[in-house]
């Protein structure tokens, strides 16, 4: 059994006179220890819902329903009392949030906002807290951790930032880390060294990682297995070569064809997907991204359809995948084999043929951020 | 290119992160303020006013030629029915009506007015910060019941709200009996729901915001989120509302001596009761009037400006 195994999640929020909103419809996914699970889907699509709910961190309102289970190491986090939910937080469980200058506390020094983990969780106080603080720091990569402890948040750099956010989150060396795309309000250069850093702690400390994210090139720098998701649910789920290699619905086909890539002559336009998230069929009246899909076909509308298992490993919710290229010769080649990195390589927006000749693209050296 | 690539690329790096560093280490957000501060001329105006007031109000008692509550007019006969008489040699703004010099009261006012004004302020402050605190966080963080104690408290703070200030300050002094403490607690009360509305709704926006998400994620308890996090966030407009505060109470303070229900003892003189006993006496000597008044409005000024000058430098919309 894996350590996490998310069944049937669902998250409805209604409102008083208006058409209850699935943000999250069945959606399941498993993670173990040591491995990387990508969420992946355009805004709106329920990644955040789904890591929020899977924390207990939804907001408390009348019109919130959580159901399903979301099975950790043996109990359920959804059925936990708030109580047992709080110790669980930051020790077995810990989330990375998006914007790492909103998400630290700006009126107190860093190393307060660490050293209050340490305390809540780890019973530490006064100088073994900030001793444990700073080789937190430290251990994250951010140099001159003493004074960096007494430093408030505006005076760090963005990636500093998102440093200290993952120090905090690790504090307690949690066996789950949920990082809620937290390379956006990056520049490409320190996401790539964010990246490097959670895959390093992940191999190190065997921590189970779910990325939540939007951006396909941190998918493939980072996942093992991805998810793809549409209105609330997995459209796509695949290991991430073949996924890349062969992508089977028409969604994951149109996002990866929607990458910007260097290599593409130029004056050759973008292949954005038509329409936007919100033209949405209700699930239960047939595919939902029926309305968008360049495959359409009659059997889209209707009933929805079911997810696909296929060989190795992946499945697809789709009644006519994207053909398996070679099989149907003079398919839209540029849309279902986009060129990808070598796994492991390149995490950036664009993802070309061949990272290293792309000056602009390499994982800038660690030293960047040091004096 | 003269200079090595890897060395080339060290040296920017190196001004890169001196450009990063701010040129003054652990700044805090408070710092930061106080230096946008220091740069408003509006503000250093009304730091000025409110230096010299409190600096005549804590040692001018001290340095007074007469005694306040010496009648040297009558003793001398310069009082006479329809005379008071104006400033002379020793009596730069000459007399009142018991022929005190107005000089003299005027500067021993300051105290008076000063401590009224600050403990009042005070008053208000704690009792308001308290109730607001308490029902922000019963609202930004606690549950149903959370919600239900924020509810209560602030009905009893719109009830309070619903009377007119002043009406409400006569109400409560009257009732108490006049005395200094009770003007005190009177002009107090007044401010209470302005502090307790001001932080609740500073602390239920804060409660909604990415920090406290993040301490929550990290099983933060609430009690400690709520002192550590929402309320140092939230303190900025309650500390400007208090400056602003501060000029009305005097304001105010002056109102009530000025109905008669202010300091019985008018051995120790007000700037409010100077202005209340000036009343009968506008068309013989209407300096009597002016000169309270124009100290009470300088130094409401003084804090108004100081006040108005701290909301700019602490409000985030106005940032750089």
């Amino acid at each position: 059994m894996a350590l996490l195994e998310v069944d049937d999640l669902c998250v409805t929020f209604s409102r008083r006179g208006q058409r209850p909103v699935r943000a999250v419809d069945g959606v399941s996914f498993a993670v173990d220890a040591g491995e990387v699970v990508g969420l992946v889907g355009e805004s709106g699509c329920g990644k955040s819902v789904t890591s929020l709910a899977i924390m207990g961190l939804l907001p408390k309102q009348p019109g919130l329903r959580v159901g399903g289970k979301a099975v950790f190491d043996g109990t359920d986090l959804l059925q936990l009392d708030d109580r047992s939910r709080r110790d669980i937080r930051g020790r077995d469980v810990a989330m990375i949030f998006q914007d790492p200058l909103s998400s630290l506390n700006p009126v107190i020094p860093i190393g307060l906002q660490v050293t209050e983990v340490l305390t809540r969780h780890r019973g530490m106080k006064g100088a073994a807290a900030e001793k444990e603080a700073a080789r937190l720091l430290d251990r994250v990569g951010i140099p001159d951790p003493k004074r960096r402890l007494k430093e408030y948040p505006h005076q760090l750099s963005g990636g500093m930032r998102q440093r200290a956010l993952i120090a905090m989150a690790v504090a307690c060396q949690p066996r789950l880390l949920i990082a809620d795309e937290p390379t956006t309000a990056l520049d490409v250069t320190i996401q790539a060294q964010i990246l490097e850093l959670l895959k390093e702690l992940v191999r190190d400390s065997g921590t189970a990682l779910v990325m939540i994210t939007h951006d396909l090139g941190v998918v493939a720098g980072m996942c093992e297995t991805i998810n793809v998701l549409y209105a609330g649910r997995v459209v796509e789920t695949a290991r991430r070569r073949p996924l890349f290699r062969q992508p089977r619905h028409p969604y994951t086909v149109g996002l990866l064809g929607s990458v910007p890539r260097l290599d593409a002559g130029r004056g050759e336009r973008l292949y954005p997907i038509p329409g936007s998230v919100r033209d949405v069929l209700p699930w239960p009246d047939g595919c939902a991204f029926a309305p968008r899909c360049s495959r359409r076909v009659d059997a889209c509308v209707g009933e929805p359809p079911e997810l696909v298992l296929s060989h190795d490993d992946r499945a697809y919710r789709c009644v006519n995948p994207a053909p398996l290229p070679g099989v149907t010769p003079g398919a839209d080649v540029r849309a279902t084999v986009p060129t990808l990195a070598e796994p492991g390589s390149v995490p950036a927006q664009a993802v070309p043929d061949d990272p290293p000749t792309v000056p602009g693209l390499n994982p800038a050296p660690r030293e960047e951020e040091k004096p | 290119m003269t200079i090595a690539p890897g060395k080339k690329k060290q040296k920017i790096d190196r001004l890169a992160e001196l450009a990063a560093r701010d040129d003054e280490r652990g700044v805090s957000l408070w710092q930061e303020a106080f230096r946008r501060l220091r740069r408003n001329p509006a503000a250093i105006v009304g730091a000025a006013i409110l230096t010299v007031f409190v600096i005549v109000a804590v040692v001018g008692p001290l340095l007074v030629p007469f005694g306040p509550s010496d009648t040297i007019g009558i003793r001398e006969g310069l009082i006479r029915p329809g005379v008071i008489p104006g400033a002379d040699g020793d009596h730069w703004l000459g007399y009142d009506h018991q022929g005190r010099d107005e000089f003299s009261r005027l500067i021993v006012g300051a105290r008076q007015t000063l401590l009224v004004g600050v403990v009042s302020t005070l008053i208000g402050l704690a009792v308001g910060a308290l109730i607001g605190g308490v029902a922000g966080a019963a609202a930004g963080l606690g549950g149903r019941w959370g919600r239900w104690l924020d509810s209560t408290l602030m009905r009893i703070i719109d009830m309070m709200l619903a009377m007119p200030s002043l009406l409400l300050a006569v109400s409560i002094a009257a009732l108490l009996g006049a005395s200094l403490t009770t003007v005190m607690i009177a002009v107090g009360v007044v401010s209470v729901p302005v502090f307790a509305r001001l932080l609740r709704g500073s602390m239920i926006s804060q409660s909604n915001s990415d920090y406290v998400l993040a301490a929550t994620s990290l099983g933060v308890r609430k009690p400690k989120i709520a002192l550590t996090h929402v309320v140092p966030n939230s303190l900025a407009p309650v500390i400007v509302q208090a400056t602003l505060t501060l000029a009305t109470a005097i304001i105010e303070a002056a109102a009530l001596s000025f109905l008669g229900l202010g300091n019985p003892d008018t051995a120790i003189p007000e700037w409010g009761m100077m202005l209340a006993e000036a009343q009968p006496y506008l068309d013989i000597r209407p300096g009597l009037a002016v000169y309270p008044a124009l100290a009470i409005i300088v130094t409401a000024l003084g804090f108004t400006l100081l006040g108005e000058a701290m909301r700019e430098a602490l409000d985030p919309k106005l940032r750089k």
